[in-house]
């Protein structure tokens, strides 16, 4: 990527608070955190030019609601990892010209449900024929079925699978807005409910409400905001199945490689440039699928890596700062709070802050491994 | 590890919940009518001659849209699962089951329950044997997955 035509975050900030928010409908969340986006990059809302979030509400209803005409919609719902798209998406738009400064939003209210959009799936859904005859209720016991695969191929043990959730907590404890912050060990968390064997309730995510905002523009502005701007270095996305069943391979999520790879190539980078990583985290296998589809371990060293500290406090790769999904918040779509809390380390403005990050990594998923974006965002321009 | 039976949480469902029952299309129907007949169907393309699995009318492997329909031989192994203690609807008085996925001896994964045998950890082990079996839910006849060489 040139210099001349690069992209960057001018602006981000989440809702007021996360968490349990009754008072909240979704469309209260979406407008807060746009407006708490677009004054942290010192604008107007007149300034926007391009509108971005899932597909419910939709980028129409947002904008309508901010009082905006923008002459760019995204509309990409693809799951939890669609805003991940959006900046990719803005960042081509603003090269092609077709939008100067985009608005990606996000409100969920995932735990009150207030206007919430049912959960669809009829059954005559390709998913309803093949997959919910077998009661499957939910990511908890659908997201969570390639990890025994894993662990019969791989030796992946059920406290290794339990320490994610422990090291995480080790975040959240230095974060103040974090939902859980007590610290936990693994006997706390194999003792912990069973939700779907071989998976207890603290190796699952959080149900939150909340939102965040990102505000999108060429780096050619890069000196005019009031914050340092968050350069946005590589971008990816892939796909793999539609349904867990049809995940290529149990043991590793295709689409956190391909789009990873994207990613890594379009900044030029390895996986030794990064200082800061955060891998969307449903469940606690999930980092360790992205640690390994991204070459951060060998395959099937992931769960040991996380057990022996490496990505906690202190560690050599920090994974997960904000505590994720697992003790931060999950609202449903988490993954436009891995790219708050990239952007906060790269501004070097995280509560749990790590020293000179100069380049941040964030991985979405979408759907059970269905989907995935992956950012590689830098303090310099490349 | 022992998987104890934990209650799910909230009000008691209503009595006489019904599982799901799913709507063939078009594009599925056959699937569904060699349920009815006690068959389990696959696709395979008449091309490249891989079988596949969801039904789908262009072969995944080489774009083909020349594909059959065949019946498979009902034998599996079971490749992965999770126990489930939170049922969906239809599922309140089953107790923590089994959602599992099994590979087929054709090759394709399908997603099933395991029918015939306690669905714990002791007893559901990764790679046993398996063999289709239907259960009736309304019009539809869903396939299902027990111990191979089990009375049928």
């Amino acid at each position: 990527m040139s210099r001349e035509n690069g992209v960057i975050i001018a602006g981000a900030a989440e809702t007021n608070q996360v968490g349990k928010l009754p008072g909240y409908s979704t469309l209260q969340l979406h407008v807060e955190a746009a407006v708490n986006a677009v004054a942290d990059a010192g604008l107007r809302m007149r300034d926007i030019d391009g509108v971005a979030t899932v597909n419910a509400p939709g980028p129409v209803q947002v904008a309508h609601e901010l009082g905006i005409t923008p002459r760019y919609l995204d509309g990409t719902g693809v799951g939890g990892t669609s805003f991940l798209l959006h900046v990719r998406h803005a960042a081509a738009a603003i090269r092609a010209g077709y939008a100067s400064t985009v608005l990606i939003t996000h409100g969920e209210s995932g735990r009150s449900r207030v206007g919430a959009t049912p959960f669809p799936r009829g059954a005559s859904s390709i998913p309803g024929q093949f997959e919910a005859p077998y009661g499957t209720a939910g990511p908890t016991s659908s997201f969570t079925i390639p990890v025994l695969r894993y662990m019969k191929e791989y030796g992946l043990t059920h406290e290794q699978l339990a320490y994610v959730a422990v090291a995480q907590r080790k975040w959240a404890a230095r974060n103040p807005r974090a939902m859980f912050r007590d610290p936990i060990t693994v006997d706390d968390v194999l003792a912990s409910r069973l939700v779907a064997w071989p998976f207890h309730l603290l190796e699952c995510c959080l149900v939150t409400d909340g939102g965040g905002a990102l505000v999108v523009t060429s780096a050619d502005r890069a000196a005019d905001f009031a914050k340092p701007a968050v350069h946005i270095l590589g971008t990816g996305e892939s796909m793999d199945a539609p349904m867990i069943s049809q995940m290529a391979d149990f043991t590793e999520s295709k689409a956190f490689r391909l789009a990873g790879q994207a990613a890594f190539a379009e900044a030029g980078i390895t996986t030794a440039d990064v200082n800061h990583l955060m891998i969307y985290d449903a469940f606690a296998h999930v980092p360790i699928y992205g640690l390994e589809a991204l070459g951060f371990t060998a395959k099937g060293e992931a769960g040991a890596f996380i057990a022996d500290g490496n990505t906690e406090p202190g560690g050599v790769l920090p994974l997960n700062t904000n505590g994720g999904g697992l003790s931060y918040t999950h609202t449903g779509m988490y993954g436009m709070f891995a790219i708050q809390e990239g952007v906060r380390q790269v501004r070097a403005e995280a509560a749990a802050q790590v020293p000179g990050v100069d380049i941040s990594v964030v991985v979405g998923n979408g759907g059970m491994f269905a989907t995935s974006g992956v950012l590689v965002l830098g303090r310099q321009p490349g | 590890m022992s998987a104890p039976g934990t209650p799910a949480r909230g009000k008691p469902a209503p009595a006489a919940q019904a599982k799901p029952v799913p709507e063939p299309t078009p594009d599925t129907q056959p699937f569904w009518d060699g349920c009815a007949r006690g068959e389990l169907r696959l696709q395979r393309c008449r091309d490249c001659g891989k079988p596949y699995f969801y039904p789908r009318p262009i072969c995944p492997e080489c774009g083909s849209a020349d594909v059959e329909w065949f019946p498979a031989s009902g034998r599996a192994t079971l490749y992965s699962y999770v126990i489930n203690h939170r049922p969906a609807r239809g599922f309140e008085g089953d107790g923590p089951y089994a959602i599992a996925v099994v590979q087929l001896a054709e090759g394709p994964r399908m997603m099933t329950n395991v029918v015939g045998i306690p669905n714990t950890p002791e007893d559901l082990i990764l790679d046993m044997e398996l063999q289709v079996t239907f259960e009736q839910r309304g019009d539809i006849s869903v396939p299902l997955f027990g111990p191979a060489g089990a009375a049928r």
